[in-house]
């Protein structure tokens, strides 16, 4: 059976050449602090892979997780010269290459839906290819390789240096973005055993009126979209809103239908998920990956869709998953 | 009660824009000392944390294969492809996203399109291109950022509210694994993703009339340029 370790393994090796290219770049500004970044974030990916195997001490990932944000936190490092094609280049070789150029974008997306649906049907011995739950995965990576080889042969000739000057280029663009998701999970799991969620739990617990239909449902859906907004995840503020409000209040106390309750109470945790920095990956890594000035522009454009949706969300829950 | 500070921490950090690995990370350790975690263990905690999250890291593989044909002018020729479909407004592309991005990640589609797989390769630069045709010149610094905005968002969007239709997406799966071992239920995935429907029906409608208004936002930031409105004049 196959695991993701081996895209993991892919990911800390593009990061280690991502170092020796900062590395070996004179002009770099940052050379030292920026190559050593991205070096040790490779080497974590490989580290990592003990770590969840329980066969290797944790804690020395965390340290050198640290280590990372401290870099990154303290400005030492930084995007170097960019050195690509001009716009000039680049508009003869579209009219050169015209249509073709849009293949190996869309070899990603069509590799990563055929393993997608057609690995979990491969079974060797009666067992599965792929371990469960990494299909989609797995797709995505072997979608990046074969458009990369497909790629290759389409703009030939290319020096194989070159695709992994032009990514360090993004991936510097990106910066300490590319880590945060990570730290934001990491957050959520000491949040939780700390107990922020039972705390947060408690006051709405305490605060919302027992014996009004509709500011239990405001409670619940406001409150779930609030809690989301902090945690980054609706997935752990969905579990703690259920128990304080959703379940004892909604479901018990008003009867409400069950189903209809929860799928839309986790809707409205997604209404908070668009408008909070904390859900890094949904709303700060794609404006790194646009190179915005405003890292919060693209909450800026979701908020006023939540707030509207979180409403619709409400009115659609007082209404229609009661007995009125 | 205390544990709390450590949220308030997160507020403020991000409202004063402290660097976000900082915030989070600071607030983090804070929150767990308070909450009596042992310094070993939050280190612990750092790790496998790290550790366990790695799948969200995904998308950079697809950099090398991006950077590469940004290089051999893919952005170029999505603006060359813009040029040929006038009909197509900055609004108009964003909005026919946002439906295919939900109507895919409803058939349980979601890592088709992403912002490494399609936004920054082919999607921003389509939009950016129709708002250069409509307008006749290069788009301002502010326009161009509200486009960038605006075509995250409408990936975003389109993928909560359609996969939430989808009855194995892991929000589906969350909701009936927990009701289930908690409150001793049995609900079906279906009966779950059913009631997602109206929701993502709202979502569509709301964020799509946005987008689609999108157009005479731009219209007005471009109407502050003193040179198009000359040229406006001049045509007029």
């Amino acid at each position: 059976m196959i695991n993701s370790e081996w895209m993991y393994w892919l990911i800390g090796a593009f990061f280690l050449v991502v170092a020796v290219m900062i590395a070996t770049n004179q002009d770099h500004p940052k050379r030292a602090g920026s190559s050593a970044f991205w070096g040790l974030l490779g080497l974590c990916f490989f580290y990592s892979t003990w770590v969840q195997a329980k066969a290797a001490p944790a804690w020395i990932l965390g340290c050198a997780v640290l280590v990372l944000v401290i870099l990154a936190g303290f400005k030492f490092m930084g995007a170097g010269p960019e050195s690509t094609t001009s716009p000039q280049e680049r508009a003869a070789s579209a009219a050169r290459l015209r249509n073709k150029l849009f293949i190996p974008a869309l070899a990603v997306p069509v590799v990563t839906v055929i393993v997608a649906l057609g690995a979990p049907l491969i079974k060797i011995n009666n067992k599965p290819l792929l371990a469960e739950g990494t299909a989609t995965l797995t797709g995505l990576g072997l979608g990046a390789i074969v458009a990369l080889i497909v790629a290759f042969v389409i703009l030939r000739p290319v020096k194989p240096a070159v695709p992994f000057r032009e990514s360090t280029r993004l991936l510097e663009a990106i910066g300490w973005a590319a880590l945060l998701p990570q730290m934001l999970s990491t957050l959520g799991t000491l949040f939780t055993q700390a107990g922020v969620g039972k705390a947060v739990g408690d006051i709405f617990g305490s605060i919302v009126p027992q014996d009004v239909l509709i500011w239990g449902v405001v409670a619940y859906c406001v409150g779930t979209a609030l809690f989301t907004m902090i945690m980054g995840n609706a997935f752990a503020a969905f579990p703690i809103m259920t128990a304080a409000v959703g379940w004892p209040i909604l479901v018990q106390n008003f009867d409400g239908n069950a189903p209809a309750i929860f799928a839309m109470g986790m809707l409205a945790g997604f209404c908070g998920t668009l408008c909070t920095p904390m859900a890094a990956n949904f709303n700060i890594v794609p404006a790194a990956l646009l190179e915005m000035k405003n890292k919060y522009g693209p909450i800026v454009a979701q908020a006023p869709t939540a707030g509207m949706l979180l409403i619709v969300t409400i009115a659609c829950m007082y209404f229609f998953a009661f007995p009125h | 009660m205390y544990v709390l500070i450590g949220v308030a921490l997160v507020v403020i950090g991000f409202a004063l824009r402290v660097n976000p690995l900082l915030v989070v990370t600071i607030s983090g350790i804070i929150t767990a000392l308070i909450g009596g975690i042992t310094p070993i263990d939050i280190l612990n905690i750092f790790g496998t944390g790290f550790a366990g999250s790695r799948s969200v890291t995904t998308f950079v593989l697809v950099l090398p294969v991006i950077g590469l044909i940004e290089r051999y002018g893919l952005q170029a020729q999505a603006g060359n492809l813009i040029q040929k479909l006038q009909k197509l407004t900055t609004g108009r592309i964003l909005a026919l996203y946002l439906v295919i991005r939900q109507v895919l990640a409803a058939v349980g589609l979601t890592s088709i399109a992403g912002p490494a797989q399609t936004v920054r390769p082919l999607v921003y630069p389509m939009a950016e291109a129709a708002e250069k045709r409509r307008i006749g010149k290069e788009p301002s610094e502010k326009a161009k950022e509200k486009i960038k905005g605006y075509t995250s968002s409408a990936d975003t969007v389109g993928l909560f509210f359609g996969e939430d239709v989808f009855v194995a997406v892991g929000s589906i799966l969350l909701i009936t694994s927990f009701v289930d071992t908690t409150y001793g239920l049995s609900l079906e995935p279906i009966q779950l993703a059913i009631w997602a429907i109206p929701v993502g029906i709202a979502a569509l409608l709301i964020h799509g009339s946005r987008l689609l208004m999108l157009d005479r936002k731009l219209d007005k930031l471009a109407g502050l340029d003193p040179n198009l409105r000359s040229r406006k004049g001049a045509q007029a």
